[in-house]
């Protein structure tokens, strides 16, 4: 490193730092390496991984918001598909730019848009009633399998016109994408070596003919007739839901359930007002982001916040230490649903930010207002288990006692 | 700076101060205006900041793109013909003094 030299250049003014973020020991606590990524500066260089990393909130916010810099078309994790195989064909949405992204998302913000959604409330709302008049006859039960995979499992796959039999393969398959962003450790490793049942199950279940044509898989399939996609198209944008519109609406759920638990002023606050449920799952979306990372690639020489980085590099983004930090939000380690949230990156930000963000503000919205409705204590009675994937922060098992109200 | 009037439902009316560039869902919630939720962060996303124009200063908004469009069929309450989305309108001096109507929900 030269001292003398003011101009920033090459990479010899960005910090160097040894933090695994793929590690269970990172998974299990990772806010004090959240700090370190942040404090160390604007733009850091992870050894273990050779990748460029940001985690505060205002440069994360500018590499999803700079698509044509920091690409998605040669993949959102680790692996660069410029250099290796994808482990599935290509997603023609999530892992593309513009313009070829710009005619896929038009097709799913369609599929799934505010009038789509709107139309959902009624039965959304009814099922998260009859979930939690299940759970208060419980009393005792596993806040993640019995709540918040119960859930979105009672009503995603019905919304997206899936067959009944087999959808046991769905949280597994989402596992498996999930994990497969990650760099080539035990955990991405494992999850692809049994990956084969749940992708066949997949791929079948995204064909024309097993889905009903008024789910949104059918109205994707439907927008082949329109000349909008082609038929090769179709299955992959059904792929995607099925990738990404489950697992993160059970973390999300999860995550707004353990913070209430564990913030039992911030649920009577709640009980007092139900109509805070949206934003005490915004807020758990933002507290514990349970989309932790994704990586772009940059397509030319650029300079982040004064720091230069080459062409066809990995740049990790850090969502979960964006959504706390201080320079951005007051109090960030504090769990408080009457925070205007608002700017969050929880789901993303820019033209891939999650096109399912208002199926699953829904599903949050009407499951809290319920348990605000009808439960007048949740209480943790029994020891938080957590689940290692190497993009999804979450619980693996959550016990807990509730007092009906 | 410009002028941007926020009409609660109860008639209670804010005033704010809204610097050139930004837009008027980004004023609003600087300055901490209830009834603009703006959930997905001005990304077009969303329709929870949504709004109902002066019909006298309708016309000097910007035209309306395919997204806000779509999303303004799925606002909370019943779309208008003055109905926008604040996220997609931009603050210029053209817009001092503009009256906006916050509607009663916005999801």
């Amino acid at each position: 490193m030269n001292a003398t030299d003011s101009a920033p250049s090459a990479d010899t003014d960005i910090p160097h730092l040894d933090v695994d973020p793929f590690s269970n020991e990172f998974f299990s606590d990772p806010y004090p390496a959240h700090e370190q990524l942040r404090e160390a500066g604007p733009v850091v260089y992870l050894d273990k991984w050779n990748v460029y990393a940001v985690a505060r909130y205002e440069e994360v916010r500018t590499v999803l918001n700079d698509p044509l810099t920091f690409c998605s078309s040669r993949g959102v994790g680790l692996s660069d598909f410029a250099k290796e195989k994808p482990w599935r064909p290509q997603s023609i949405i999530l892992e593309a730019d513009p313009p070829a992204h710009t005619r896929t998302r038009a097709v799913l913000n369609q599929v799934l848009s505010a009038s789509v959604v709107k139309r959902l409330r009624e039965r959304f709302t009814a099922a998260a009633v009859a979930k939690v008049d299940e759970l208060v006859a419980l009393k005792t039960f596993d806040a993640i399998s019995d709540l918040a995979e119960a859930f979105p499992m009672s009503v995603f796959p019905d919304a997206m016109g899936l067959k009944k039999e087999g959808r046991e393969h769905l949280l597994p398959y989402a596992v498996v994408g999930f994990n497969a962003f990650g760099p080539p450790n035990e955990l991405r490793q494992t999850a692809l070596e049994r990956s084969a049942p749940h992708q066949a199950y997949v791929h079948e279940q995204c064909q024309r003919e097993n889905l009903a044509p008024e789910g949104f898989g059918g109205c994707i399939h439907a927008r082949v007739d329109s000349g909008d996609i082609t038929e090769a198209e179709a299955p992959l944008l059904a792929r995607a839901l099925l990738s990404a519109g489950i697992d993160t609406t059970v973390n999300g759920i999860g995550a707004a359930v353990y913070c209430l638990a564990r913030f039992p002023e911030q649920f009577e606050l709640l009980r007092q007002d139900p109509a805070l449920s949206r934003s005490a799952f915004e807020e758990a979306v933002r507290f514990e982001s349970p989309v932790q990372t994704f990586f772009r690639t940059t397509t030319r020489e650029v300079e982040i916040s004064g720091n230069r980085i080459g062409e066809g590099e990995k740049v990790l983004m850090f969502l979960g230490a964006a959504n706390r930090d201080p320079r951005r939000w007051d109090k960030p380690d504090s769990y408080d649903i009457t925070r205007r949230t608002s700017g969050h990156v929880g789901f993303g930000s820019g033209i891939h930010m999650c096109v399912g963000q208002l199926v699953a503000r829904l599903e949050g919205e009407v499951m809290l207002t319920a348990l605000a409705q009808r439960i007048a204590k949740i209480e943790i009675s029994g020891e938080p288990k957590r689940r290692f994937n190497n993009t999804l922060r979450g619980l693996d098992s959550l016990p807990v006692t509730i007092t009906p109200a | 700076m410009t002028a941007i009037i926020f009409i609660h439902p109860d008639g209670k009316s804010e005033r704010v101060e809204a610097s050139y560039g930004e837009s008027v869902m980004q004023a609003a919630t600087r300055h901490g205006i209830d009834g603009i939720l703006a959930e997905c962060g001005g990304n077009a996303m969303c329709a929870t900041c949504h709004v109902y124009v002066d019909p006298s200063w309708l016309a000097r908004l910007p035209d309306m793109g395919d997204d806000e469009d779509a999303l303004l069929d799925g606002t909370a309450t019943e779309r208008l013909p003055n109905s926008r989305l604040s996220c997609q309108i931009h603050v210029t001096s053209a817009l001092d003094g503009i009256m906006l109507r916050l509607p009663e929900r916005q999801f």
